[in-house]
């Protein structure tokens, strides 16, 4: 357990070490909501009434981005050798791996959501629904994102692959992540089914997908 | 079981196709000549769409076998992973793009079906958003098979791909559900319409039977096809070889 | 041509594109297998044949063994690996 807490040290150390990836996700996040009224046109109420899902969106592109930083750093200097050949066993390092990535990316994100809801005119009351929503779905997307991760390391490309795999697996976090915030379109005691679906599916994810992103590194590095 | 062990040998497998082949390619011909007569000459139009209806006989046969596609995926990647059948991959990698182009097509009739019945060319209704997620596993499936070199990491890699794929497959359409009944309350738009009349059910059925037979046809050919493209290359590599040995 | 009703062109641009798509599928798939039966083919007659003892009767690939010469010993531990099937 010290070891595999160790680890997740040493990740998250490395992470805000970098700086520069935890940088550019909150400023790509940034970037996509500002882009979209440029789009759409600054009609307040269009854009109170799409935020939740812009900001949804924005979080998953912006998590998706930095995704490939899950395995490949480690990847390109040898430590995930080491790490497969440890004391860890491989499901484990890919589970702390991606609870980093939560932790490193996930988590800032969410933080700057609230913020960029004001600019698209969110109602002040849906704010603690949205970042409680967050919190409760981006552990499943950093964790989906690092079954993508481990399964394109060292390819060409991975990134743009990365997403086209990984997007598929995450409408239902968007769905769901969506309807957990937007209690004035179909009343405010319906948040709550949502919010727990979210809940399990986070839950379901921190429990399989390092199998599957194991898996898939055991492939990669034989 | 055991037929599965026996045609585990990829020699055995290949003289099994050869035989296949020239009856089923004759099925295929018969069984969609008749269902295509049954479906433009014979079927009766529909009481509420009309000639329309007869969309119906290239959409729902191509939707299933889109389905179908990915559960034999699904199926051939428990047979990479767990019981490492050795033609298993090489049953996934060639089924995807068979069951993409299914899709493609079940998502372009459903779209050409929607027009004269909804008005519009796309609409997001359950039934065919899920289809158009399902098309978009297919693409990430191929991508990953065409981005892997080594044709052993790819094969594992596409299963576990594969397998992730179906699991989250009906959490995708629960949600998809969800999503349909938040966004439009009033189902005006059912895609598969009211109880389909029984005289509908018979072109139905021969044309879905020919589209399968035809599914497994190509599938075997091309399966085929990839069991020599592997040995072309571990020929040349040999070539290749020999020639090294020649010099030295 | 059977009466298709007033949504006539949809009918036909449906079941054309079937029949484009279907078409394309099976000539690609079928130029695919006559592609690489042509590769065997020639690989053959170049003298290149496959180390299997078996000659089965398939008309698709013979298989003849190589003389033991030829046969470097990095080839025979790949055949030994676990799980690894030479296709």
């Amino acid at each position: 357990m010290s070891t595999a807490r160790a680890l997740l040290a040493r990740d998250v150390r490395l992470a805000w070490r970098e700086g520069g990836a935890i940088g550019v996700a909150l400023g790509f996040y940034l970037i996509v909501v500002v882009i979209t009224p440029l789009g759409l046109g600054p009609d307040l109420n269009l854009l109170a009434r799409i935020a939740p899902g812009i900001l949804w969106v924005g979080l998953l592109l912006a998590a998706l981005l930095s995704a490939g930083r899950i395995f490949d750093n480690d990847y390109e200097d040898g430590s995930l050798d080491v790490l497969a050949t440890g004391p860890l066993p491989l499901t484990v390092v890919a589970g702390v791996k991606c609870l980093a990535h939560w932790l490193t990316t996930g988590i800032p994100l969410v933080l700057l959501a609230p913020f960029l809801g004001l600019l698209l005119n969110i109602p002040l009351g849906t704010i603690p629904s949205l970042v409680l929503a967050m919190l409760a779905g981006t552990p499943a997307v950093s964790f989906v994102a690092g079954i993508g991760a481990s399964l394109t390391l060292g390819l060409r490309r991975s990134g743009l692959l990365l997403a086209l795999l990984v997007v598929p697996l995450y409408v239902p976090i968007l769905i769901f992540g969506v309807s957990a915030v937007t209690p004035y379109v179909t009343g405010p005691n319906t948040v709550w089914p949502p919010f727990f679906i979210l809940c399990a599916l986070s839950l379901a994810s921190v429990v399989l997908a390092p199998l599957a992103a194991a898996a898939a590194l055991r492939t990669a590095l034989r | 079981m055991t037929p599965m062990i026996s045609l585990a040998n990829p020699t055995r497998f290949l003289s099994l196709v050869d035989r296949v082949v020239p009856w089923l390619s004759v099925v295929v011909v018969i069984t969609l000549g008749i269902g295509l007569y049954l479906s433009l000459f014979v079927a009766p139009p529909d009481y509420q769409q009309g000639e329309t209806v007869k969309i119906m006989f290239v959409h729902v046969p191509s939707a299933w076998l889109g389905m179908l596609g990915y559960t034999l995926i699904a199926v051939a990647a428990l047979g990479t992973l767990i019981w490492r059948h050795p033609l298993a991959d090489v049953a996934a990698k060639t089924a995807a793009p068979i069951g993409a182009t299914f899709t493609f097509i079940a998502l372009v009739t459903g779209s050409l079906w929607g027009k004269p019945m909804w008005g519009t060319y796309w609409v997001w209704d359950a039934r065919l958003t899920s289809m158009l997620i399902l098309f978009l596993l297919y693409l990430g499936l191929i991508a990953l098979w065409q981005a892997i070199d080594e044709p052993g990491r790819a094969g594992r890699a596409a299963a576990i791909l594969g397998l992730v794929g179906a699991i989250n497959i009906p959490i995708i359409k629960f949600s998809v559900d969800w999503w349909n009944t938040l966004h439009q309350p009033e189902s005006i738009f059912r895609a598969g319409g009211p109880t389909i009349d029984p005289s509908l059910l018979i072109p139905l059925f021969v044309m879905a039977g020919g589209f399968t037979a035809l599914f497994v046809l190509l599938h075997l050919i091309a399966m085929r096809a990839e069991i020599l493209r592997r040995r072309v290359h571990a020929l040349q590599r040999t070539q290749v070889e020999h020639a090294a040995l020649a010099e030295a | 041509m059977p009466d298709l009703g007033t949504h006539a062109s949809f009918i036909i641009a449906a079941y054309a594109v079937t029949f484009v798509a279907v078409g394309a599928l099976v000539i690609a798939t079928l130029e695919d297998d006559r592609k690489q039966r042509r590769k065997i083919a020639e690989l053959e007659r170049l003298g290149i044949r496959r180390r299997s003892a078996k000659a089965p009767a398939s008309p698709t690939v013979k298989s003849r063994s190589k003389p033991k010469a030829a046969t470097t010993p990095a080839k025979r531990k790949t055949a030994s690996r676990p799980g690894k099937t030479r296709l």
